[in-house]
């Protein structure tokens, strides 16, 4: 079948106003960017709200719009589960627990908070692993993103790689962290807006939500479950094989719910560092909570279309399709129930809102690649700040400068490395959830524990990983037809899919490395001093009441909000 | 840094609203067209909540700087 659409020249029209506001934004920035600060800290003055929704929309890159709405076509409202539980609870934790230590201690990065809080060694470690990763994960999505506008628009492979790279480096490049925020805040309104249309056309073609729960009921008791499983979300976690995803709720709430989200939520420095750019300390701890309320109800604007494509799918009247060579491709179906049901005009707009979307992924990506390596990698290890203030800073935003330029240049490659090797984004999926992990559990610890000492940390992150690597190279999902996605030593289990393997790699990891950390902290001399401690560990610091006036602006009683609206959601959907 | 956001984006979208207002004004009487939206004229109703929201921000944005 034919997957290619036209565009008209009102659709291009639209594309180019965003263009120019995007880099307009960058323009106008350019003048701030004095010192290496303000370009890669964004001088530590973002309002809350402008933070909370760039938090989110930085999470919102295209690989997550067209995964997600895959994966509803896939598994239904299940998908939920990414949202509300494998999100909420670690967005509030970080708001309430974390943030006061990551923003208070004055760290610029997340490798930093672990050289204040522990030693050098563990936070080269993190930095060189975080630098890679993020450069690699940046090409990758890059990558995506140009091969679907060559499959369905027919644009040149190169020229969209080429052209999307230009104006991401062009708008980072001119206003640095404060553009990048910006920007996401713009591209997160342009996202849900142009979004928008497709969910409601798509739900009143199968008359509501009452009419997609019966046009679904026969279409999921052919594959075998329940009438409702994929309208709901926890019905039918009691027995693995009862849901598609394949999991039991328990290992929904562990893996998910813990160990994936908390080292995914809470450790992760392109998602904190957005927090870090608040401007005051309680702005900081609202940032995440900010960010959840919007993150709570994209489910129904990415996950729901998805849900009501695999209804499109199985009705031959409709015309729609998501095969390509006999092979149904999940990631078209966004962009093929864009084609389905928009003419020209908010067509451009929902292509617009794909571009935005990968664009602050890979803003994301860069400023946080730019400052680590600036801060963590070149301060720390090629040039230490001479103490000249002035000419430091001066210094260090060249170096950040460059190295913006230098990771766009290698997310270029990385994508093309990407094309060559099919399977390196599951293989880097699987290696970040073998890094996070234990990351978490070091930082955990080193927040909530003043006994934990740096050997301790260092050997705990890199044993929680050779665990992870060992249980990988040991474990298939079942089906598995290449060694990337594991069995690479020899097969002692195999998981009914890939997504429980994965739960369990992160909870093997996870506890490895708590178990060698604590162990090793109780063997090792403690070298940091008390005083040293103050601001970076809970029990020695001291609790500072700030008064804040207006009950909303508590963090405490917006994460009472958070948390209600989410269990309130899964009540409803159940 | 001395930007308040919400006015690229209020001018944002009023002009991307503005556009696409009048394309679906003129492209009203296409049945053809908009037999893919379940024939609801999606231009001209898009259009109009984009020029409200992009409204609605540079309200707020002239709101704080009056204060």
């Amino acid at each position: 079948m034919d997957l290619k659409f036209e565009l008209g020249w009102i659709d291009y029209a639209i594309m180019l106003v965003y263009f120019v506001f995007v880099l307009g934004i960058g323009w106008a920035l350019k003048k701030y960017m004095k010192n290496a600060s303000a370009f890669l800290e964004a001088g530590r003055s973002m309002p809350a709200w402008v933070a909370g929704l760039a938090f989110i929309s930085t999470n919102l890159g295209a690989l997550e719009v067209m995964g997600m709405t895959g994966s509803g076509a896939k598994y239904g409202m299940l998908t939920t589960h990414f949202y509300w539980i494998g999100a909420i609870p670690a967005m509030i934790f970080l708001a309430l627990f974390m943030m006061p230590f990551y923003y208070g201690s004055k760290a610029r990065s997340v490798p930093e908070y672990l050289k204040l809080r522990y030693d050098e060694k563990t936070r080269g470690l993190n930095a060189i692993l975080f630098a890679v990763m993020t450069i690699l994960a940046s090409g990758i999505s890059m990558y995506a993103l140009a091969l679907l506008m060559e499959t369905v628009l027919g644009w040149n492979f190169h020229l969209s790689l080429i052209l999307s790279a230009v104006i991401v480096l062009g708008y980072t490049y001119l206003g640095g962290l404060s553009s990048a925020i910006y920007n996401e805040v713009l591209q997160f309104f342009i996202i849900v807006i142009g979004l928008l249309p497709i969910v409601f056309l798509s739900l009143k073609q199968v008359g509501g939500w009452s009419g997609l729960e019966h046009s679904l009921g026969s279409i999921v008791s052919d594959k075998g479950y329940a009438a409702d499983t994929f309208t709901t979300t926890w019905k039918y976690t009691g027995n693995a094989k009862a849901n598609p995803l394949g999991v039991e709720w328990y290992g929904i709430a562990a893996g998910l719910g813990f160990v994936l989200s908390f080292g995914y939520w809470c450790t992760n420095f392109l998602i904190v560092q957005r927090a870090m750019a608040a401007e005051s300390i309680n702005a900081a701890r609202k940032t995440p909570l900010i960010g959840a309320i919007p993150k709570m109800f994209i489910p129904f604007l990415i996950i729901v279309p998805g849900i009501v494509a695999l209804v499109l799918m199985n009705d031959p009247s409709t015309g729609f399709s998501i095969m390509v060579n006999g092979k149904a491709n999940y990631d078209l179906t966004i962009i093929m129930l864009l084609k389905q049901y928009l003419p020209m005009g908010v067509l451009g707009l929902g292509i617009t809102a794909l571009l935005a979307s990968f664009m602050s992924g890979m803003a994301g990506n860069v400023s946080a690649f730019n400052t680590v390596w600036t801060y963590d990698i070149y301060q720390s290890y090629i040039r230490p700040a001479t103490g000249d203030k002035e000419s430091d800073e001066k210094h260090y935003l060249k170096v950040g400068r460059l190295a913006t330029i230098f990771g766009v240049v290698v997310s270029i490659a990385a994508a093309y490395l990407a094309g060559l090797f099919g399977n390196i984004m599951d293989f880097l999926q699987t290696i970040f959830s073998m890094i996070n992990a234990p990351l978490f559990a070091v930082i955990f610890l080193g927040m909530f524990w003043k006994r934990t000492t740096g050997h301790a940390a260092f050997t705990g992150l890199l044993a929680g990983f050779l665990i992870a690597l060992l249980h990988h190279g040991l474990t298939v999902p079942e089906g598995a037809t290449t060694l990337v996605k594991g069995g690479w030593i020899g097969v002692i289990h195999t998981y009914p899919v890939e997504m429980a393997q994965n739960f369990w790699t992160a909870i093997f990891a996870f506890t490895t490395s708590t178990v060698v950390t604590v162990i090793l902290s109780m063997l090792t001399k403690k070298v940091k001093t008390d005083e040293e401690l103050v601001g970076l560990v809970y029990s020695m610091t001291p609790r500072t009441s700030v008064v804040v006036k207006q009950w909303y602006n508590r963090p405490v009683v917006l994460a009472s909000i958070v948390g209600i609206i989410c269990i309130v959601l899964s009540i409803i959907f159940w | 840094m001395g930007l308040d956001i919400r006015i690229p984006i209020g001018l944002m979208f009023s002009v991307i609203g503005l556009i696409i207002t009048l394309f679906g004004l003129f492209t009203n009487s296409d049945a053809e067209m908009y037999a893919k939206s379940l024939s609801i004229n999606i231009n001209l109703w898009m259009g109009l909540l984009m020029l409200a929201f992009g409204g609605l921000m540079l309200f707020f944005a002239r709101k704080r700087k009056v204060k």
